[in-house]
């Protein structure tokens, strides 16, 4: 077990140094999320007031679209020399590779949430304060639910030349229980009258889902990588 | 971490794609000191073959024993034995060489990973650039630098995809000698490549490859080239 940490630490900080040095992901991602955000403000904030009941939504479109777009580009590094090839051959337990990889993309689109969501709460005057740790952990499960699945997409699809379309096509039905649990979750919390336990319902509901999908991609990793 | 095998036993490898044959009943034996030649035109299946031997790829059908072992029940402690040269090198451009060998090393569990690859760089003689991106390098500097990866965990068996490419005289001359040395050690080489005068006298065996199957031909005395061109062309 002690190796397995090892190895997805190892991999973790290979991605954050590349990314540091280059910040492509990072600059693309979040420009793609604000500017998501900001079409909506302009379409659905009349005279300083947004429309009801609609934050919760766009902070979740906002967030699964960019991460969308980071999942497709953190696989291309593996891709231009081949190296996933190189790091499947190593002695390594190859579900920690992917576990490291999951540790990279939740760092970043955490990262851009970190904007995203007081831009939300400004544009749409969502009270994310209201119950800051209840929205913390809707976010973080629903991000770790999305991206466990989109990371072991974008794994199996490195090779594939159409890589960009299929990684939503494939991504998006699978992730459709989290996104709505996700949503749900938030619109509770973001209504005129917060509802907590509603927001706790849809907590637990999202960590289920990220038991099954992060269980499921750990024990098919390997298969799926070698075949 | 599995002991050390002396033989490399493949039995009826077949591979795939579809309706398309990569690979089809391939056998052959090699043993520690080895050095085989994959040789054929492309498309030929070298590549395929040496993916199923990294354990990179299931074969279709067949097996692959590294000693007693297979595949399956080696696992990582095999990997750990097995070192790799792809044609796309498996070096992320990015990261500096020195970096790359480091990471590559500790992937590889190796406690002493930054002095490995500092030798590892001096022996490749880029030792005075280990710390430029590797996206700076030219093709062979490359070449180089990702053969020294292949290598840094001291491997059994080294699978080798066109490790001339990109070479000039007196670096594939090196590279030969390497080779040699590496023979010396016991390691089992398996290489694929078109560079017939370069590795001419180098390899113990030869496989000939063609549309997945290896060409059945008595192996002859004269130069590689000729006997490539007999194999091939007389199937």
């Amino acid at each position: 077990m002690k190796d397995f940490f090892r190895v997805a630490w190892l991999v973790v900080r290979k991605d954050l140094m590349v990314e540091a040095r280059s910040l492509e992901v990072v600059s693309t991602t979040l420009f793609f999320a604000l500017t998501v955000v900001l079409v909506f403000a302009f379409g659905l904030v009349r005279e300083g007031r947004p429309v009801d009941d609609v934050a919760a939504a766009i902070l979740w479109i906002a967030t699964a679209f960019s991460g969308t777009l980071a999942l497709g580009r953190t696989f291309e590094r593996e891709r231009q020399a081949d190296t996933l090839r190189a790091l499947m051959l190593a002695p390594a337990d190859r579900p920690a590779i992917y576990a490291g990889k999951l540790a990279g993309m939740l760092l970043l689109m955490g990262l851009v949430e970190l904007v995203l969501v007081p831009l939300v709460g400004l544009l749409f005057q969502a009270p994310i304060f209201a119950y800051p740790w209840h929205l913390a952990a809707l976010l973080v499960a629903g991000t770790t639910g999305f991206a466990a699945v989109g990371t072991l997409f974008a794994a199996m699809l490195v090779r594939a030349r159409s890589c960009d379309v299929m990684l939503p096509i494939l991504l998006y039905p699978i992730t459709v229980p989290v996104m709505i649990a996700g949503v749900r979750g938030t619109a509770a919390l973001f209504q005129g009258t917060p509802d907590e336990e509603l927001a706790r319902f849809w907590i637990a509901l999202l960590l289920f889902f990220d038991v099954v999908f992060v269980t499921l991609a750990l024990w098919t990793f390997e298969p799926v990588m070698t075949e | 971490m599995i002991a050390d095998f002396e033989r490399l036993t493949v039995t009826n490898l077949s591979r795939h794609y579809g309706r398309r044959k990569a690979l089809a009943r391939v056998s052959f034996t090699c043993d520690a000191g080895d050095i085989v030649g994959l040789l054929g035109p492309n498309g030929a299946g070298k590549s395929t073959l040496l993916a199923i031997l990294g354990t990179l790829l299931a074969p279709s059908e067949g097996t692959v024993h590294y000693g007693a072992v297979t595949a399956e029940k080696g696992g990582a402690g095999l990997r750990a034995r097995i070192g790799m040269l792809g044609h796309d090198l498996f070096l992320y451009p990015e990261l500096t060489a020195l970096e790359n060998l480091v990471f590559f090393g500790r992937m590889y569990g190796l406690t002493d990973a930054p002095a490995r690859a500092a030798g590892a760089l001096e022996r490749a003689g880029l030792g005075e650039r280990g710390h430029d991106f590797v996206s700076g390098y030219s093709r062979g500097m490359r070449q180089r630098v990702a053969l020294e990866r292949a290598l840094l965990h001291r491997p059994r068996l080294l699978l080798l995809d066109e490790p001339f490419t990109g070479l000039d005289q007196a670096s594939a001359a090196a590279l030969v000698a390497r080779l040699r040395e590496e023979q010396a050690r016991g390691v089992l080489i398996i290489l694929a490549t078109h560079d017939l005068d370069v590795v001419d006298g180098l390899l113990t065996r030869e496989l000939f490859l063609r549309n997945g199957r290896v060409m059945d031909v008595s192996a002859g005395d004269g130069p590689l080239r000729d006997r490539y061109r007999s194999a091939i062309m007389a199937s």
